[in-house]
């Protein structure tokens, strides 16, 4: 019973704020990373790591774009809400790997040198 | 039953000798004449291969080709290198090259495609700034170079492209000689080449060599073509008052002076000048008046192909965020169609000055759309630079000069601070795997910043990290791209560029992508064989990714998900193994690299090969861009 109980709520959870897993999976399949980078914060598009909008606010950006030629918009019917939350999950677990550049002793030198 | 190549060299050797005279067989011929079983049937293969060979002497020996004078015609042109696939139209001079000339001024370059032989010129050209001749044989090998020739066309690159081509039908046999030959073989570039003759005597030959010489190197330059016809090559030069006329070099039009007046009136007058290059610096001097013009304008310079600004002076870049440039001028810049549309909409000016107004093709669109400028100069940036800066000293009054000192302040704020930006940005994803490519030109820079260095890729594909984070300072360092946008091109031009930077000692790297090298992956051979050194850093985002991206977009507009975007445009499943690809063909090769803690020492090692004389590659499987 107690097994149950903890699988529904897990299941919930998961519904409420996405299935990471899955989400990578996505992140891979629509092909999101050939703008984004496969860190999500490295290549010609924005950088989605870290997240600084809400899921909400994710799900509306990618359905409407402001400059759709640049980010192609999607429907729901092109990727479902479900999928989107799921690589919002994912997303929200990449690491911010963009430490400040004088932390880097190579950069340093590059930003330092006559 | 195996046979050794040896055993089949010496019977297809057999077999040609007999082809060749199989009309009228001289007794020395018929001594040579297969007699066995394995002899006959190598001649019987030989024949299927190349068809039956005309008879183009009465005798055995020529003893003066025709292909000879072509090479003493060759050899006043002073090239070094000349790059082929080998092919049966030209053999009368490719014989020639390797024995009358000595393989010397030119040396004959192994290719093993045609496309990588015309764009290993096209690189060359790019760094010595002369062309290298390019031989393709008959209509399969120009079919092969079509597409490098085209990128060097819109690059305008001078390339010296000689093509063999059986021309007389009473002499061309039947089967290969046939299908390698065209009526006017020049007709299939000819869209795309500045100049083609196809020359029916050796003083024909003479003329039109130094002739297409002087039009390939006259700006705009582009490549040119010259036929050697079969029968030219092979037949004995008979002719006793045969003379090759002398070079005389077209000097490169100026600028009208009431013209070039006119555009010193308005930047001198502008509150925010801009200047747009891009291949002004046909030669290192062109760079110093690059220089001379920015600084005594105290304009920001944007730089948009080749070297032609360093990317380190203070007057580099577009002026920074909120300059609104209201003159802005355009040198050597193949279409100013949307920069001009941009500043008419604000009212600004535009000026333009090119010899690509001077040289102009119907079928071929590379010219975009009608440039709607202000000020249209056709001639050649680089020559018009000294009266437009002497015009515009004689402008500048001491009021003005403390205005434009002013601003050359305020633009070199707005440079540091864009360079401080991009270095920012280099640290976002530094630890990712894939390797980002700000990362992987980060940790290449400091190995090789103390050497003479040249970057033979081009930056597109790589977010420009090398123009953001290394110092770009001399002519050399930089070749630019493409031209025409064609794939294939980045692997043979790097080849060709370090291969001129070989002479001067100079240390070339090229960031190579993996589709670019999968189109003609021969030429690291190529690189191996003539010891031409040059570091290939992969840039292994196993894929199409520009493809990738516009398929998403259609995706996109017709209301699909983008999941099938991978269908097409991948190159994974399996992954393509790049070290061992060049290890393959000879070369020294580490890789796949996926951890950016690996590059330096992985670095390291293929730079002690290259600095040894020999080519190396490292694979790095990077981010999409």
């Amino acid at each position: 019973m107690l097994k149950f109980f903890l699988f529904v709520l897990v299941a919930v959870t998961v519904n409420a704020q996405g299935n990471s897993a899955h989400g990578k999976e996505l992140f891979l399949k629509y092909s999101c990373y050939a703008c984004h980078g496969f860190s999500g914060q490295n290549g010609p598009g924005a950088r989605l790591v870290p997240m600084k909008i809400a899921q909400a606010g994710f799900i509306a950006y990618v359905r409407n774009p402001p400059r759709p030629n640049q980010m192609p918009s999607y429907s729901a019917k092109a990727v479902p809400d479900a999928d989107m939350a799921d690589i919002y999950a994912y997303l929200k677990t990449l690491p911010d790997s963009a430490p400040a550049a004088k932390s880097i002793p190579l950069l340093n030198q590059i930003l330092t040198a006559p | 039953m195996a046979r050794s190549r040896r055993g089949f060299l010496k019977g297809a050797a057999a077999g040609a000798a007999v082809a060749v005279v199989a009309p009228q067989p001289s007794a020395k011929a018929q001594e040579s004449a297969p007699r066995n079983a394995t002899a006959q049937a190598n001649a019987t293969t030989v024949a299927a291969d190349t068809g039956r060979r005309p008879a183009t002497v009465a005798s055995r020996i020529v003893e003066k080709p025709g292909s000879d004078f072509m090479v003493d015609v060759l050899k006043t042109l002073d090239f070094e290198y000349l790059a082929a696939n080998p092919g049966s139209t030209f053999e009368g001079l490719h014989e020639s090259l390797i024995n009358y000339g000595d393989n010397k001024m030119p040396e004959f370059l192994t290719c093993c495609h045609e496309e990588s032989a015309v764009a290993m010129a096209h690189g060359y050209a790019k760094i010595e700034g002369k062309p290298m001749i390019a031989m393709m044989h008959g209509t399969i090998g120009m079919q092969h170079a079509s597409m490098a020739i085209y990128n060097a066309y819109v690059d305008r690159v001078p390339i010296y492209m000689v093509a063999g081509n059986h021309a007389d039908g009473a002499e061309r046999s039947s089967g290969v000689a046939s299908l390698h030959s065209a009526q006017d073989i020049g007709a299939l570039v000819r869209d795309y080449v500045k100049w083609d003759d196809q020359p029916y005597s050796l003083g024909h030959f003479a003329e039109s060599a130094v002739r297409a010489y002087n039009i390939a190197m006259t700006p705009p330059m582009a490549p040119v073509l010259i036929v050697a016809n079969y029968e030219l090559q092979a037949h004995p030069n008979v002719q006793s008052d045969l003379r090759i006329p002398k070079l005389s070099r077209t000097r490169p039009p100026q600028g009208d002076s009431g013209a070039v007046a006119e555009a010193a009136q308005m930047l001198v007058a502008a509150e925010r000048p801009l200047i747009i290059t891009e291949r002004t610096a046909r030669t290192p001097h062109g760079m110093k008046l690059m220089i001379e013009l920015a600084e005594t304008l105290q304009a920001p310079v944007s730089n948009q192909e080749r070297m032609d600004f360093p990317n380190r002076h203070p007057l580099a870049g577009t002026g920074g965020a909120g300059y609104q440039a209201d003159v802005v001028l355009n040198l050597e810049v193949n279409d100013v169609s949307n920069s001009a549309r941009a500043a008419r909409a604000r009212g600004a000016k535009t000026i333009s000055i090119t010899s690509l107004n001077l040289s102009h093709k119907s079928n071929i669109q590379e010219f975009g759309h009608y440039p709607e400028v202000d000020l249209n100069i056709g001639a050649d940036a680089e020559a018009t630079l000294p009266a437009l800066i002497e015009a515009c000293k004689k402008l500048i009054t001491a009021d003005r000069r403390r205005a434009l000192d002013e601003r050359g302040a305020k633009l070199a704020e707005a440079h540091k601070q864009a360079r401080a930006r991009d270095i920012e940005l280099a640290a976002v994803g530094w630890d990712a795997s894939p390797v980002s490519l700000a990362r992987l030109c980060a940790e290449l820079w400091p190995l090789i910043k103390n050497e003479d260095w040249s970057l033979v890729s081009w930056q597109g594909f790589i977010s420009q990290w090398p123009r953001r984070l290394w110092t770009f300072d001399k002519h050399y360092q930089y070749i630019g791209g493409q031209g025409a946008g064609g794939m294939g091109y980045g692997a043979p031009a790097a080849v060709g560029a370090a291969l001129a930077n070989k002479k001067h000692g100079r240390f070339s790297v090229s960031i190579q992508t993996d589709g670019d090298l999968n189109y003609a992956p021969g030429v690291l051979w190529t690189a191996a064989h003539h010891q031409i050194p040059l570091l290939t850093i992969m840039h292994n985002n196993r894929g199409y990714h520009q493809e990738v991206m516009f398929i998403e977009q259609q995706a996109s507009i017709r209301n699909r998900g983008a999941d099938r975007a991978h269908i097409g445009t991948k190159l994974w499943n399996p992954n393509i193994d790049y070290a061992k690809m060049a290890q393959a063909y000879g070369q020294y090769a580490e890789g796949p690299i996926t951890d950016p803690k690996d590059l330096a020492p992985a670095f390291q090692r293929a730079i002690a090969q290259v600095k040894k004389g020999e080519p190396a590659l490292i694979d790095v499987v990077t981010q999409p861009r």
